[in-house]
């Protein structure tokens, strides 16, 4: 792997920047693998990576139905924070939060971390009880969390209506100043490498058809480019997490929906941090080029076709405008939509499954870029010990028959 | 926007309506003998499916009422709707 740096960029430079090398290969599936991830999004190759990086499990192949970070990975609003009510959540995407920090000096990779704070505000009485217990309950947890006043918000966003003249005052915030905002191809693209440079092949345009089980083991996984054998297979299929656990079997407690956003046409700069509002119901940064990058909830129905209806952007659009007057005029550049697997107590599913060998990671819901690294490093270590790390033992399939549930319908930027 | 055939009251706009999920998720006539796994089945675990799938949805703003509905989850093509307690074949369990 060529190190990226400013020598290395200075000496292409003088080749016009013709011949640097690829990032990672393209190889043609081998017959066998120790591990084969399904699943070339972020968490698949933060999966493969921490395999190889961490456990020394290099014979590993990550077969991506598409081409890498094309799903759930390329289509989210990038906000990464772990301001998260319980000990377990906060656990794990606290892990997620350190490893971003790190994760281009380890990666060698820019993945633009920009910890520009996460505000979430409070509209109402109710708001400002539930924050401020959340609050020192993240605080517990040694996490960063603090409340502001509506003037303390104000001067940090001038942008935003703080007046009490409107449906939905702004009464106070919550904020996660080490929350932020990274680039998502960039995680991708960054672990692949690394990945790469370790040994795992990443296999591009194959999609899994079935999982081959022999005597309640997994054994390997039928794919568009031919049979694949595999020790163990980790399965990470944001938004389609249901058909694959239907190839082998078992039902899981997921319903998928889309969840839309959109961004605006560049503008200067006007937002320098990232603000949600639960009960107006949506959430805004501004990316680097400009743009106001926007999203909520998702549509009530199940779906797998990466699309959303019209009046869901309509409801966002209006909650925008009651906090930012001044984006009235702003015109929308796209709009585009994933498929969230959602869980009923909005936590992921990080487990050992009915079948030997075959893990899966999986019900991120909305919120599943920010943990990417940590999912990766809890789930690696599941499939390499076949156990769980502690991290993520809580997130176990069994919880849904022991009833130890993680609710964190609260911690969502916005309703489920 | 989804146009949602309601059997009672005909085509109207996806707004009018909510969603209730997976049709045909009956409740256990003798809950006290299931194992916790049975409920675990039964209380959270979903088909899920991908392509025509059958869900109940509830005519919120119109008449009220509930109906099933199969639709297909890629195309959004609209198929088949049924009622509860009905003539609707699909609506007899």
């Amino acid at each position: 792997m060529q190190r990226y740096s400013i020598f290395s960029l200075a000496r292409n430079a003088l080749t016009g920047h013709r011949n640097w090398p690829q990032a990672w290969r393209s190889p043609a599936p081998k017959p066998e693998y120790d591990v084969v991830i399904v699943g070339g999004g972020g968490h698949g190759l933060a999966t493969a990576y921490y395999l190889a990086a961490e456990h020394g499990i290099t014979d590993v192949a990550v077969l991506e139905k598409g081409w890498l970070g094309g799903g759930n990975t390329g289509r989210n609003t990038t906000i990464i924070r772990s301001n998260y009510l319980w000990d377990e959540s906060a656990a794990i995407y606290e892990k997620a939060l350190q490893l971003y920090e790190g994760l281009s000096r380890e990666l060698n990779f820019n993945i633009m971390l920009s910890q520009r704070g996460v505000l979430n505000l409070a509209h109402n009485e109710h708001d400002l009880k539930e924050m401020s217990r959340r609050v020192r309950a993240i605080r517990g947890n040694g996490i960063d969390s603090e409340i502001l006043t509506p003037a303390e918000i104000k001067k940090l966003v001038p942008a935003i209506n703080i007046s009490k003249d409107v449906r939905y005052p702004i009464l106070g915030a919550s904020l996660q100043r080490r929350g932020g905002i990274a680039r998502h191809d960039a995680v991708a693209w960054g672990f692949a490498r690394g990945a790469d440079d370790r040994g795992v092949d990443i296999v591009q345009n194959c999609e899994v058809t079935g999982i081959d089980r022999e005597g309640g083991r997994v054994t390997g996984v039928q794919t568009t480019l031919g049979p694949v054998k595999a020790g163990k297979v980790g399965v990470v299929v944001a938004g389609h997490a249901s058909v694959l656990a239907d190839m082998a079997g078992f039902r899981l407690p997921i319903d998928s929906h889309p969840l839309q956003a959109m961004v605006s046409e560049p503008i200067k700069p006007v937002l320098d941090c990232v603000v949600m509002s639960n009960a107006v119901h949506v959430y805004v940064s501004q990316s680097d080029k400009g743009e106001l990058v926007i999203g909520a909830g998702i549509d009530s129905f199940n779906s797998y076709a990466q699309r959303g209806s019209w009046q869901i952007i309509e409801g966002q659009m209006g909650a925008l405008v009651e906090l930012f007057p001044v984006f009235s005029r702003l015109r929308l550049m796209r709009s585009w939509g994933g498929i969230v697997d959602t869980c009923p107590d909005a936590s992921p599913i990080l487990s050992k499954t009915p079948v030997e060998g075959l893990y899966f990671n999986c019900g991120w819901g909305t919120g599943g870029f920010k943990a990417t690294p940590g999912s990766g490093w809890a789930f690696a270590h599941t499939i390499a010990r076949d156990e769980p790390h502690p991290i993520n033992a809580p997130f176990s399939l069994e919880r849904f028959t022991t009833g130890a549930l993680i609710d964190e319908h609260g911690a969502a930027a916005v309703a489920h | 926007m989804l146009l949602i055939h309601c059997p009672y009251c005909g085509p109207r706009d996806e707004s009018e309506f909510s969603c209730g999920g997976e049709a045909d998720i009956a409740r256990p006539l003798e809950p006290e003998t299931l194992s916790d796994a049975e409920w675990a089945d039964y209380v959270f675990m979903r088909t899920n499916t991908k392509g025509r799938f059958k869900e109940q949805w509830l005519h919120a703003h119109g008449c009220g009422r509930w109906f099933t509905l199969v639709r297909h989850t890629v195309s959004h093509e609209h198929g088949e709707t049924g009622v509860f307690g009905g003539v609707a074949p699909e609506a007899g369990g």
